[in-house]
C-alpha cells in the first residue's frame, strides 16, 4: 500500500479532547459566579450534565456513523460554543430586561446539535446535495433578498439582514450561506471546465471568455444589493467572496479571484461615492470618534477591549454590558474584554484550526463536489469570522454578521452545526479507508497525490475509463457500520451509497438531473461529453 | 483542484494573522488613548470606585471611603458634611468632585505621581491600591464654634493663622451635605443636585472665598493703612463734619462735630473723615494699597476663590464711596480676613493654605506645605500703628463685643448697606495676639434694622467665639 495515507480514527482523541472543552467552557461559568458571589452556582451540575450531555451525543452518532470524521472540529467548535454560553450567561447577569438568554441558547444548541446529528445520520453519502444546483440557487437567493422585501425586512442596528415573522426575527442570509455554499459547489462542479476555458490575455493573465462572465456578474450586482440595500458590508462581502473563491478552486485559474476582487472593490467604492449610509459606516470605521452618539457601540467595544488588556479583567468581572448588543454583534468584544486580548487571539485561532481542517479536508477529498464544498464551508468560516471580529475590532468596517457559535441566536446556530455536520462528513469520507479499491492495480497508477486511495480512477483527467466491473463494490469495506446500499436504498432522497465508487461509469449520463437514480456525478465533470 | 485550494487556505489563514495583528497592535499600543477618552465610562466608574484616602481635621476624617456591596465598591462619606462642605466639596458620580475631593483627587486616590512607590509596591505585593490621606490645617474646634456661632444664618468665617497663613476655619452657611450627592442611588442624587443648584439661598455657594460683597467699612483699615504708608499719622486731625461729594449731590453724613484723630476716627468708623482722607490719598494710592493685601489676587486654589476687586479709574466721589468700602469695592471673607492678618503679622501677608500635608496609603508624607511669605503689605511701623488702633476699636470702640480678657484683640466693624432694598452686611475682622489667629466674620443678612455698629452687634461676637475656640 505504498503512497496510501492510512488515517486512524482517532475517535479517542476527540473524546478527551471533547471533555476538556465542555471543562474550559464550565471553567467560564463557574469563574463567573465565583468572581461575582464567590460561590459556585447552585445549578452547576445540571450545566455540565447538559453540555456534557450534547457533546457526548455527538460524540457517540459520529463513533456510531462516521468514525473517521475529524477528531479535532468537534472538540473546537464544542468549546466556542461553550465559552459563548458561558459569555452568554455572564452577560444575563447583568441584563434585567433578558436575563435568560443562556438558557435559550442552550435550548437552540439541542436543535442545533439535533440538526447537526440529523446531517450524520441520514447524509453520510453528501453527494445527494449535488443534483439541485440551480433550485439551491434560486432559494439561496430568495433568502439573501428576503430582507430586502418591505414589511417583512426589518432594519436593525444599521443593517436591514433580519425578517420579521410574528415576533420570531431570523437572519436569512445564515441560512443562505448554507445553502448557496452547497449551490454553488455542485454548480461549479458541472461547469468548471467550461469557465476554466481562456479567453483574452491581459497583462499576463488568462481572462475568461467574456460569454462566460454572467454567473460572476449576478452575483456582483446581488452582493452591491446587499451592500446598498441591506447596508452591510459583511453580508455582501461574504457572498461575493465565496462566490469568487470558490469559483478559483474550481476552475484553477487565479484570473477569477483577481477579476472578482477588482470588481468588489469598485462595486465597494461606487457604493461609497453614491450612498450616505456606506459613508457613515466607513467614518464608523475610521473616526468613530467623529460621531460619539451615532457611533456608541463600537467606541464603547474599543473601551471593553482596551479595558480588559492584555489578560482580561476575568470573568464577571468587567463591564461589557455598558457595550450595546453585547450577546449578539458584539460578543467577541464582551469576550475580549473579560478575557482579555489573550483570550481573543486563542478563539480566532481555534477558528483558525477549524478552518484549516475544513481546507485538509477539501485537499483531501477525492471527488471535486466534496472539495468544492469543504473549501467552501472553511471560507465562510473564515470570512466571516474575519468579517465580524475585523469589525468589532475596527479592522473592518462593522458588520452585522454573527460570530461563529459564539453569538446568540437560534438561525445562525442551527446553520453553523449544520455545516459542521456536513464538514463531518466530508471529512470521514475523506478520511476512512478503501481497502478494497485501494487494492486494486488501477490505485497505484493514480497514485500522482498522496490521498488518492479508491475513488480516484474516477476523478482523474480524461482517461479511458477503468472497466466498469472493477468498480463495483465486491462488499462492504470492515469499516462501514453496515451500510449497504439496500439499506440507503429506501431513503426518500435516494441517496448514493457511500461506500466508494459504485458508479456504472456510465459517461454520458446527464449531469445532475434530479430523476436520476444512482451515482452518475461522481466524474461528471471530468468529461465534457454532453448529449 | 489542489492548488487554489492551498491558496485560499493561505489567504484564509493571513486573514486570521491580521485579526490577531490588529489586536495585539491596536490594543496594546491605544489603551492610554482609550483610558483617557473622557466617555471611557469603565475608566470613570472604575476610579469612582477606589479606595479613596481620607481628608483628616486633626485625628478626624471628615470625608472617608467604606466598602460597599454595590458596583462601585466604595463610598464616599462626610461624617459632618455641613460643616465641612465648603472645604471637602462633593464627590459625586454623575457631577465630578469639588474642593479638596477635586484638586487632590489623584493624591486621594493614590494615582499621583508622588505615590508611585506605595504603587509600585502594592502592585508587587498584589494589595488592593489604597488612596492617600490628606490632612488640612482646619481646627475642628474653631470650625464648629463659627458654625455654632453663625447659627444657620447666611455667611461666612474665615480665620487664619497669621503667623503661618494655615486656614483654622472656613465656613459658610447655609451649607449642604456632601453625602446626598455622593451617594450611590443616583436618582437621589440627581434629586439632590436638582435642589440645590435651585435653592435660592444658594447652598452650594462658597461665601467664604469664592463671593465678593462690598466690604463696607472694614475696608477703613485699607484706607488708614494707605495714609500711613503715605506719611499720616494716628494721631493726624481729620474733618468729621458731614462731607457733600465732590462733583455729587449726595452726602456723607456727620460723625462728630469737627475735626478728630484717625485713630478717633477708625474707633467710631466716622464715614466722612475716610471719605476724605480716601480722596486726600488718591484711588491709585488705595488702590496699590489694596492690591498689597490681596485685592485682584485668587489664593487658595484647592479649593477656589474670587479675586476681591478695587475698582479701576474713579473719580473723586467714587474714590470717597470706595474709600468706605462701598461703590465697587466688593471682597471676600477670606480677603478682609487677610488684611486683619497681615497688620497683625507686622505687615507681612503669609500665603493662605487649607492643606498641611498629604500622606501615601502606608502613612510616608508625599507633601508638607510650609509656610509662604507673600507680600509686605504695610511696613513694620504702619502695621505696629495699625495694630493699636484695632485694639481701640474693640476696647472702646464698635468692636466691644469681641473682647476676650487677657487676651489682646483688634477688630474692625463693617456695615455695608448701600443698597436699601437689602438688610445690611455685617462684617467683622480681627486678629487676636495669643491665639496668633486673624478672624473674618461675614453674615449676608443681619436680621435687624440698617444702623452703623450691625458690624459690631451681629458679627463681633461670632469672632470672639472662633478666637476663644483656638485657645
Amino acid at each position: 500500500m505504498d503512497g496510501v495515507v492510512s488515517y486512524r480514527k482517532r475517535r479517542g482523541v476527540e473524546a478527551f479532547m471533547l471533555g476538556f472543552s465542555i471543562l474550559l467552557a464550565m471553567a467560564g461559568y463557574l469563574l463567573t459566579h465565583l468572581n461575582r458571589d464567590a460561590s459556585l452556582p447552585p445549578l452547576w451540575p445540571v450545566a455540565l450534565i447538559t453540555l456534557g450531555g450534547v457533546g457526548v451525543g455527538l460524540h457517540l452518532v459520529i463513533r456510531w456513523r462516521i468514525p473517521y470524521a475529524d477528531p479535532l472540529i468537534l472538540p473546537l467548535v464544542m468549546l466556542l460554543n461553550g465559552l459563548g454560553l458561558a459569555m452568554i450567561h455572564r452577560l444575563d447577569l447583568d441584563d434585567l430586561k433578558a436575563p435568560h438568554s443562556a438558557e435559550l441558547q442552550l435550548t437552540w444548541l439541542f436543535v442545533a446539535a439535533a440538526a447537526c446529528i440529523a446531517v450524520i445520520v441520514f447524509l453520510r453519502d453528501y453527494r445527494v446535495l449535488q443534483r439541485y444546483p440551480y433550485l439551491l440557487f434560486l432559494a439561496g437567493m430568495t433568502l439573501l433578498m428576503l430582507p430586502m422585501v418591505p414589511g417583512l425586512g426589518k432594519e436593525k442596528n444599521g443593517a436591514q439582514i433580519w425578517i420579521q415573522l410574528g415576533n420570531y426575527s431570523f437572519q436569512p442570509a445564515e441560512l443562505a450561506k448554507l445553502v448557496l455554499t452547497i449551490a454553488f459547489a455542485s454548480y461549479l462542479v458541472e461547469k468548471r471546465e467550461v469557465l476554466a476555458l481562456a479567453g483574452g490575455r491581459v497583462l499576463g493573465l488568462d481572462l475568461p471568455r467574456p460569454r462566460d462572465l454572467g454567473p460572476i456578474l449576478v452575483m456582483w450586482l446581488v452582493s452591491l444589493a446587499v451592500l446598498v440595500f441591506q447596508k452591510d458590508l459583511g453580508t455582501s462581502l461574504l457572498f461575493f467572496g465565496l462566490f469568487v473563491v470558490m469559483l478559483y478552486v474550481a476552475t484553477e485559474k487565479p484570473s477569477w479571484p483577481i477579476l472578482g476582487t477588482a470588481m468588489f472593490g469598485a462595486g465597494a467604492f461606487g457604493a461609497y461615492l453614491m450612498f450616505g449610509h456606506v459613508q457613515t459606516r466607513v467614518s464608523a470605521w475610521l473616526d468613530p470618534f467623529s460621531n460619539y452618539d451615532r457611533n456608541y457601540q463600537v467606541i464603547q467595544a474599543q473601551f471593553g477591549i482596551a479595558w480588559g488588556g492584555i489578560f482580561g479583567t476575568g470573568w464577571g468581572l468587567g463591564r461589557p454590558d455598558i457595550t450595546p448588543l453585547p450577546k449578539t454583534d458584539f460578543i467577541a468584544a464582551a469576550l475580549g474584554e473579560e478575557i482579555g486580548i489573550t483570550g481573543l487571539i486563542t478563539i480566532v485561532m481555534i477558528y483558525a484550526v477549524i478552518v484549516a481542517r475544513a481546507f485538509r479536508a477539501a485537499l483531501g477529498a477525492k471527488d471535486p463536489f466534496g472539495k468544492l464544498l469543504a473549501a467552501g464551508l472553511g471560507f465562510v468560516f473564515a470570512i466571516q469570522v474575519f468579517a465580524i471580529i475585523g469589525g468589532v475590532t475596527r479592522l473592518l468596517p462593522l458588520t452585522g454578521l454573527t460570530t461563529p457559535f459564539m453569538s446568540q441566536g437560534g438561525s445562525s446556530l442551527v446553520t453553523n452545526w449544520i455545516m459542521i455536520g456536513l464538514l463531518l462528513v466530508i471529512t470521514h469520507q475523506v478520511r476512512r479507508p478503501a481497502a478494497v479499491v485501494a487494492a486494486m492495480p488501477m490505485a497505484s497508477l493514480e497514485g500522482d497525490t498522496t490521498e488518492l486511495i479508491d475513488v480516484s480512477p474516477l476523478m482523474a483527467t480524461p482517461r479511458p475509463a477503468a472497466p466498469p466491473e472493477l468498480l463495483i463494490p465486491e462488499g462492504s469495506p470492515d469499516d462501514q457500520t453496515g451500510q449497504l446500499p439496500t439499506i440507503d436504498a429506501d431513503q426518500p432522497t435516494g441517496p448514493i451509497p457511500a461506500t466508494g465508487p459504485i458508479s456504472t461509469s456510465d459517461e454520458t449520463a446527464e449531469i445532475a438531473r434530479p430523476d436520476q437514480d444512482e451515482a452518475t456525478t461522481w466524474d461528471a465533470t471530468d468529461t465534457e461529453v454532453r448529449p | 483542484m489542489n492548488r487554489p485550494i492551498r491558496g485560499v487556505a493561505v489567504v484564509s489563514l493571513l486573514m486570521m494573522l491580521a485579526l490577531m495583528l490588529n489586536l495585539s497592535v491596536a490594543y496594546v499600543a491605544q489603551t492610554d488613548y482609550f483610558y483617557n477618552r473622557p466617555e471611557n465610562r469603565r475608566v470613570t466608574d472604575a476610579r469612582f470606585g477606589q479606595d479613596r484616602g481620607a481628608i483628616m481635621v486633626g485625628n478626624t476624617p471628615i470625608a472617608k471611603s467604606s466598602e460597599v456591596s454595590d458596583r462601585f465598591l466604595f463610598q464616599r462619606s462626610y461624617p459632618s458634611g455641613e460643616l465641612y462642605a465648603p472645604v471637602t466639596g462633593y464627590y459625586a458620580y454623575l457631577y465630578g468632585a469639588s474642593g479638596l475631593e477635586g484638586s487632590y483627587s489623584a493624591e486621594l486616590a493614590g494615582q499621583d505621581n508622588s505615590q508611585f512607590l506605595s504603587r509600585l509596591i502594592n502592585l508587587a505585593s498584589g494589595a488592593r491600591p489604597k488612596g492617600g490621606t490628606v490632612e488640612t490645617t482646619i481646627s475642628a474646634k474653631a470650625q464648629k464654634a463659627a458654625w455654632k456661632a453663625l447659627d444657620g444664618r447666611k455667611g461666612a468665617v474665615v480665620a487664619i493663622d497669621y503667623k503661618t497663613g494655615a486656614i483654622k476655619a472656613l465656613v459658610t452657611s447655609p451649607s449642604y451635605d456632601p453625602n446626598k450627592l455622593a451617594t450611590h442611588d443616583l436618582v437621589d442624587s440627581t434629586k439632590a443636585w436638582n435642589q440645590l443648584t435651585t435653592d435660592a439661598d444658594k447652598p452650594m455657594a462658597n461665601r467664604a472665598t469664592k463671593e465678593i460683597y462690598p466690604p463696607g467699612s472694614t475696608f477703613k483699615l485699607v484706607t488708614t493703612a494707605a495714609a500711613l504708608e503715605n506719611g499720616a499719622s494716628p494721631e493726624d486731625s481729620i474733618d468729621g463734619s458731614s462731607y457733600k461729594l465732590p462733583g455729587s449731590t449726595k452726602v456723607i453724613n456727620a460723625c462728630a462735630g469737627g475735626k478728630i484723630t484717625l485713630a478717633q476716627a477708625l474707633k467710631v468708623s466716622c464715614n466722612p473723615a475716610f471719605a476724605r482722607l480716601g480722596v486726600a490719598v488718591g484711588d491709585a494710592a488705595l488702590r496699590e494699597q489694596a492690591e498689597k493685601f490681596g485685592f485682584g489676587s485668587k489664593y487658595l486654589p484647592e479649593i477656589g476663590s474670587a479675586a476681591s476687586r478695587f475698582p479701576d479709574e474713579l473719580d473723586p466721589a467714587q474714590t470717597a464711596m470706595s474709600a468706605i468700602g462701598e461703590f465697587e469695592v466688593a471682597a471676600s471673607p477670606l480677603q478682609m480676613a487677610m488684611v486683619s492678618a497681615a497688620i497683625a503679622n507686622d505687615g507681612v501677608a503669609m500665603e493662605p493654605y487649607l492643606v498641611q500635608r498629604v500622606l501615601d496609603s502606608d502613612l510616608r508624607v508625599v507633601s508638607q506645605t510650609s509656610p509662604r511669605k507673600r507680600t509686605q503689605a504695610v511696613s513694620a511701623t504702619t502695621a505696629g500703628q495699625l495694630k493699636q488702633m484695632m485694639v481701640q476699636v474693640v476696647e472702646g470702640g464698635t468692636g466691644y463685643r469681641a473682647q476676650i480678657p487677657g487676651v489682646t484683640v483688634g477688630g474692625k466693624t463693617g456695615t455695608a448697606n448701600s443698597d436699601n432694598k437689602r438688610r445690611p452686611y455685617a462684617w467683622f475682622t480681627a486678629w487676636a495676639d495669643d491665639p496668633s489667629v486673624a478672624v473674618c466674620v461675614f453674615v449676608e443678612d443681619a436680621e435687624m434694622a440698617s444702623s452703623e455698629i450691625a458690624g459690631g452687634r451681629v458679627s463681633a461676637p461670632i469672632a470672639k467665639a472662633v478666637i476663644e475656640a483656638l485657645r
